[in-house]
């Protein structure tokens, strides 16, 4: 099994407009999950991912279909930016056995075997070592595929982060760590949490090679996951990439967001990645506003038609219930 | 299958086994701390690492978090770990893995992902090693949907269970016994592979069912056999599958010899045997002839002397007593 090396970002209107359509569809998929919250389609837990789709989607296009994806339960926007389909997310948030995970895992596990796409882990920092075995499986087996790690600053805290980082390093394995640093482990800010703030010298702690980047511009994303990716793939050794960012909503549906100031999140809009690659992408003529209009009607059909397709599911039966607690004897 | 036997080592019976694993399918690796430079912190794996190299035998940093996880990765991405952790006390280090991820992954994802990781850890009290090095975490693991739990209390098992658990698709907790890796036992010479679904009776009788698992089996085999010289027939149930129970072996038993006792050294609230009692309750309680007993460890942090160690656990002399009294002698 081999899977090809990445080229270099070549951004092009085509790309550009794709990329767009993604974050936009992150941006709407997610507002639109808030007002199904609100009406008790979705219960339970909603992590909302609104400013920073330009970590999801700068990384994701960068890797190929055989890199295998590991998630916290912040991960809409890594579903859809991988390429899962919208009506099997919203149906998963809707309970429904349409849903991505038989309706059973809920928006915080999102899952998707056959796009690489593991999940969905909402034990923070649970998800690090896994994906450090997968990383070494690939070793193993001499694959060239790379496993991609996404989590939270919150997870540098715990003591699986820097088992998983030292693992890594010791073995030589082929894992991106990519830090979504969004300012605040649920609701208490960085300054509180960490003794040493800028999160590149953990990796440095364990001669990983790491590196920062704007999370809120996209371009600047896609050139250091483009960059990281390869290292990572063509030397097989593990990369630290944080990605600084800001969640424009609250940690979840429940959160009061008592810790920060309104102005704090104004401050933070202004920076929003969407109009800022529509900017770019108007300068450099490769829309106008109606092609910019096309993709956000483009989004809303399909934010609909998830909606109607998770509206349209059906309740898994009761008998179903007990299943996968062990494997199916075939 | 030969009738040939050979003596061996409990502790051999494990190397053995873990080597047949290893020889059978290049997908298998051990990783482990100490299992490879030290040869493992009870020898069991001493000589693997020269024999099949630091790729299969590997050394793994004091992480246990880590590498359990690390574990499941490298299962769900096509290898065959088995992962030593050195003893069950610092298998609590691991739980997260352990059921969060391994039990959790493939019901979570609607039957998608599977996570065939073997997890052996040492278990038992018996070394005079004090509160901290001497649990018994079987019902903790027993008690997790999705995980398959094997206790080895026997020399044949030590050398089978874990030919079998490498080709379940699920995951699978061994429990070894530490206190049992010198002792000697005949096996037969062609051992291997084992059936890891149901309990075995492993001493036949009429008047008794001695229920058991781990180092309680071979304390319930020599209670049965110092019974039998004063007439009592004692039969001795082997658990071995902690999860998920074989109930129609050990109903069986108990609806032939209409008494139950159920022996082990966890602790008594909450145990294995509260849930077997329980289930005698639910379906064979018209065939008891006698209320259900249970010997299990004394609830107690296990102190570092002796004869203080020994009588938090029940020995051969207490079941031999308990069953007179059963008996009603």
């Amino acid at each position: 099994m081999q899977s090809q090396v990445a080229e270099p970002v070549r951004l092009d209107a085509t790309k550009a407009k794709d990329l767009l359509y993604k974050m936009i569809l992150i941006r709407r998929f997610e507002e639109k999950a808030a007002e199904e919250y609100t009406k008790s389609k979705i219960r339970g837990f909603l992590h909302l991912y609104i400013g920073e789709e330009a970590v999801a989607v700068g990384v994701m296009q960068a890797l190929t279909e055989k890199d295998n994806i590991l998630n916290t339960y912040r991960e809409h926007g890594h579903a859809l930016a991988r390429g899962m389909d919208a009506g099997a997310i919203m149906a998963e948030m809707f309970g429904k056995q349409q849903g991505c995970t038989r309706g059973r895992g809920s928006s915080m596990h999102l899952f998707d075997a056959s796009r690489n796409f593991f999940g969905g882990n909402a034990i923070v920092g649970g998800h690090l070592p896994v994906a450090v075995g997968m990383a070494l499986a690939s070793k193993k087996q001499h694959l060239s595929n790379i496993t991609c790690c996404f989590f939270g600053e919150g997870a540098a805290a715990e003591g699986e982060f820097h088992e998983a980082m030292n693992l890594a390093a010791l073995w030589q394995v082929p894992v991106l760590f990519v830090c979504e640093n969004n300012g605040y482990a649920m609701g208490t800010a960085l300054r509180y949490t960490h003794a040493e703030q800028d999160l590149v010298k953990r990796g440095a702690a364990y001669g990983i090679t790491s590196s920062a980047v704007d999370g809120m511009d996209l371009f600047a994303v896609m050139e250091a996951a483009e960059a990281a990716v390869l290292q990572v793939r063509t030397t097989g050794k593990p990369y630290f990439l944080v990605c600084n960012t800001y969640r424009f909503r609250a940690h979840s549906m429940f959160d009061a967001e008592l810790y920060r100031e309104k102005s704090e999140v104004e401050k933070w809009k202004k920076r929003d990645p969407i109009p800022q690659v529509e900017q770019f992408m108007l300068q450099q003529a490769w829309i106008d506003e109606d092609g910019i209009g096309e993709i956000r009607q483009r989004v809303e059909d399909e934010v609909q038609r998830a909606v109607a397709f998770a509206e349209a599911g059906t309740a898994e039966p009761l008998e179903e219930l007990t299943r996968f607690v062990y494997t199916e004897k075939s | 299958m030969s009738t040939a036997t050979i003596k061996t080592t409990y502790r051999e019976a494990l190397k053995q086994g873990l080597r047949e694993a290893l020889a059978n399918d290049e997908r298998v690796f051990l990783m482990g701390e100490d299992v490879g430079h030290y040869g493992g912190a009870f020898a069991v794996s001493k000589g693997l690492l020269q024999e099949f190299g630091e790729d299969r035998i590997m050394d793994v940093p004091l992480s246990e978090s880590g590498f359990v996880g690390a574990g499941i990765g490298a299962a769900m991405a096509g290898m065959k770990p088995v992962v030593e952790v050195m003893t069950v006390n610092f298998s609590l280090l691991a739980m997260d893995q352990i059921f969060n991820n391994a039990a959790t992954l493939h019901h979570m994802t609607g039957g998608q992902l599977n996570v065939p990781v073997v997890i052996r850890m040492s278990s038992g009290i018996g070394r005079q090693l004090a509160a901290q090095h001497s649990h018994s975490w079987e019902p903790f693991y027993a008690h997790v949907p999705g995980l398959i739990v094997l206790s080895a209390g026997t020399h044949e098992d030590a050398r089978g269970m874990l030919i079998s658990a490498l080709k379940s698709p699920d995951p699978v907790i061994i429990f070894e016994y530490t206190f049992q890796l010198n002792t000697e036992a005949e096996i037969p010479s062609d051992a291997g592979a084992v059936d890891i679904t149901r309990a075995r009776v492993r001493r036949e009788g009429r008047d008794i069912s001695l229920i058991t698992y781990g180092l309680g089996v071979q304390k319930c085999l020599e209670a049965a056999g110092a019974l039998a010289v004063e007439g009592i027939e004692a039969e001795v149930v082997d658990l071995r599958v902690l999860r998920p129970l074989d109930e129609e072996t050990f109903l069986a038993s108990v609806r032939k010899t209409h008494r139950a006792l159920l022996v082990e050294d966890a602790w008594r609230s909450v145990s294995l045997s509260s849930e077997i009692t329980s289930r005698i309750m639910e379906k064979a309680f018209y065939d008891l002839d006698a209320p259900v007993q249970r010997l299990c460890g004394l609830e107690v942090h296990i102190p570092y002397p002796k004869h203080l160690e020994e009588a938090c656990v029940p020995q051969t002399a207490d079941i031999v007593l308990e069953v007179k009294k059963i008996m009603g002698l």
